[in-house]
């Protein structure tokens, strides 16, 4: 399965995941962790992890965040988002890790 | 009945005199040098090419009263109502720098003029009769600034760019399509594999070209079926949102009715219509049944250029454009500053910013000659479609930016391996330019470095640049903006 942004590309490294979560903080944007363990191209609220991190300042804690999703549910898809609550909406979503 | 205070409120008086009289006689309130336009009157720059012999003063007074309360000769039931209250107003003259023949004119006109919510009114007053008048050779609406008053009496697009972003499910970057092609000929059942191809190959939208609508070689009702069977067939494989843009561009409004209906039936996302063609009361008609059926509505502009091409005569793009955001459409094609359509750049650009932005400052190095305010209506996704391909993708995300519409067409189904490797190709090179700029690479100085390095997991976006290396679009524009004094 292809979905979102990122899909066309090789799994992305941790390094690479980090880069973009760093452009997510840049832009002042809020940073977000979903995961679900199907892919239904019609289901637009997988559950959240914890809820998004709007205090969140350094890259290290949202990576630590992707860990302990990933960690408590192998089995899922797992993406990261990013807010804009300026604009009300997200700006950034892509699918960090498969099962 | 409330009074409203004019600057050059002149009283009506004496008896009615038979004649001729000119246009920026004093009085007559169509030339007010140095009138403070009123925050709810609807600003426009012409630029005018007047006849030999005839003035400035009085050519630029003559457009402001043909277009709207003045005519040719006084007439003597101009008595009977208070002309100042009426009047357009000629304030500001500018020169052309380099072109003694033209000069741009601002006209204000009053609210009254105008009803609410009909773009017919509003473009038979503006862009009416006053393109024929004789004192003026040629003439052309360059830019117009609509006031948030009459603008709220307007619909808007039905969703807009961050609701399509939420119904699409496509976040971070620009969206993928292409027109499907050839244009015309293909039967339904062909026609739905092309769409298929492209779709399941990576691309988020695939299109109908403009004069596609049921022809006896492909009826419309085949069309969408075949069409929404692949589009249903692509989001079940790739586990993304696809859509196609059904053309329901029709003959009459009825029956435009009855294929957006069947659209909405089949679940189609997205339907499209030639909103010039059809006429703005229709496509008027059509965007309001979008936003009440929760359809996403695509624009395509076709014979735009009969109006817009001409650097002396007829109505700029920007305005066509900005009337098609008023009016209300989700997308509209616009230039794609690298490819085989005109538009000039940093006009191009300019338009991208008053079919997007909430609030755009007037810059005459774009073109804008009004601020415009867009009241929390919402943007438009512009389309850059025609002549580009795979090698343009870098410089048309650090154009544009994330909220466009890339669109290849032949860029697609082009590729020596078909539509589906050409769609990947375009996917692959589109996210190895984002994940690029958001890691804070040079899009513009790297673009193919990033590209290069892509094709080595890429076999499809290798073959496609090696498909496409050596075109280029490199012909003059017609309509230049010119230097800014």
């Amino acid at each position: 399965m292809r979905t979102e942004t990122f899909s066309y590309l090789p799994q992305l490294t941790t390094e690479q995941i980090k880069k973009q979560v760093a452009y997510i903080l840049k832009n002042g944007w809020i940073p977000g962790i979903e995961f679900s363990r199907e892919i239904d191209p019609y289901n637009s609220f997988w559950s959240y992890w914890k809820l998004p991190f709007f205090n969140a300042e350094r890259v290290d804690e949202v990576m630590q965040e992707l860990d302990a999703c990933r960690e408590a549910n192998p089995d899922a898809y797992i993406r990261l988002t990013g807010y804009d609550n300026i604009r009300q909406g997200q700006v950034l979503s892509f699918v960090a890790y498969r099962p | 009945m409330g009074k409203v205070n004019h600057a050059n409120n002149v009283k009506n008086s004496g008896s009615f005199a038979a004649g001729v009289r000119d246009y920026s006689e004093e009085g007559r309130h169509y030339y007010s040098p140095g009138y403070t336009p009123r925050e709810e009157e609807v600003l426009a720059a012409f630029r005018i090419t007047p006849q030999p012999g005839v003035s400035r003063e009085e050519a630029a007074a003559a457009v402001a009263a043909e277009s709207s309360s003045g005519t040719w000769t006084t007439v003597w039931s101009d008595l009977l109502t208070d002309q100042a209250r009426y009047a357009g107003r000629t304030y500001r003259i500018e020169s052309v720098p380099g072109n003694e023949d033209q000069f741009i004119a601002y006209i204000a006109y009053p609210l009254d003029l105008f009803e609410e919510g009909s773009m017919a009114n509003l473009m038979s007053s503006i862009v009416g009769n006053v393109f024929g008048f004789k004192a003026v050779r040629a003439l052309r609406l360059e830019d117009i600034r609509i006031p948030g008053i009459l603008l709220k009496t307007f619909q808007g697009p039905p969703h807009g760019i961050q609701v399509e972003r939420d119904r699409l499910n496509k976040y971070g970057r620009p969206l993928l399509g292409a027109t499907m092609k050839p244009k015309l000929g293909l039967s339904a059942k062909n026609y739905g594999r092309v769409v298929y191809e492209a779709l399941r190959g990576g691309l988020d939208l695939t299109k109908d070209d403009e004069n596609i609508t049921s022809q006896p070689f492909m009826r419309w009702y085949d069309r969408f079926s075949f069409v929404m069977e692949g589009v249903k067939k692509a989001e079940a494989e790739t586990g993304e949102r696809k859509g196609h843009y059904l053309n329901v561009t029709a003959g009459d409004m009825e029956e435009m009715y009855r294929r957006a209906e069947l659209a909405k039936k089949l679940e189609s996302p997205i339907i499209m219509v030639d909103y010039l063609t059809v006429g703005f009361t229709a496509f008027t008609s059509l965007s309001k049944w979008c936003r009440e059926n929760g359809m996403l509505l695509h624009i395509h502009r076709a014979m735009h250029a009969v109006m817009d091409r001409q650097p002396n005569h007829g109505i700029h793009w920007r305005v066509l454009a900005k009337w098609c955001r008023v009016v209300g459409g989700d997308h509209v094609h616009n230039g794609t500053v690298v490819g085989k359509l005109e538009g000039d750049r940093a006009s191009t650009i300019g338009i991208n910013d008053l079919l997007r932005e909430d609030s755009i400052k007037a810059d005459k190095s774009r073109g804008i000659y009004f601020d415009q305010d867009w009241h929390a209506m919402p943007g438009m996704f512009p389309v850059a479609s025609g002549g580009i391909h795979v090698w343009h993708i870098p410089e048309l995300l650090h154009i544009f930016g994330d909220d466009v519409i890339l669109q290849f067409g032949g860029g697609t189904l082009g590729h020596p391996w078909g539509s589906a490797a050409g769609a990947t190709a375009n996917r692959v090179a589109l996210e190895a330019s984002v994940l690029a700029r958001n890691e804070g690479r040079d899009l513009l100085a790297e673009g193919s470095e990033i590209l290069k390095e892509a094709a080595r997991f890429s076999p499809e976006l290798k073959k496609a640049l090696e498909t496409w290396q050596d075109i280029r679009f490199d012909f003059d524009t017609v309509d230049k903006l010119e230097p800014v004094q």
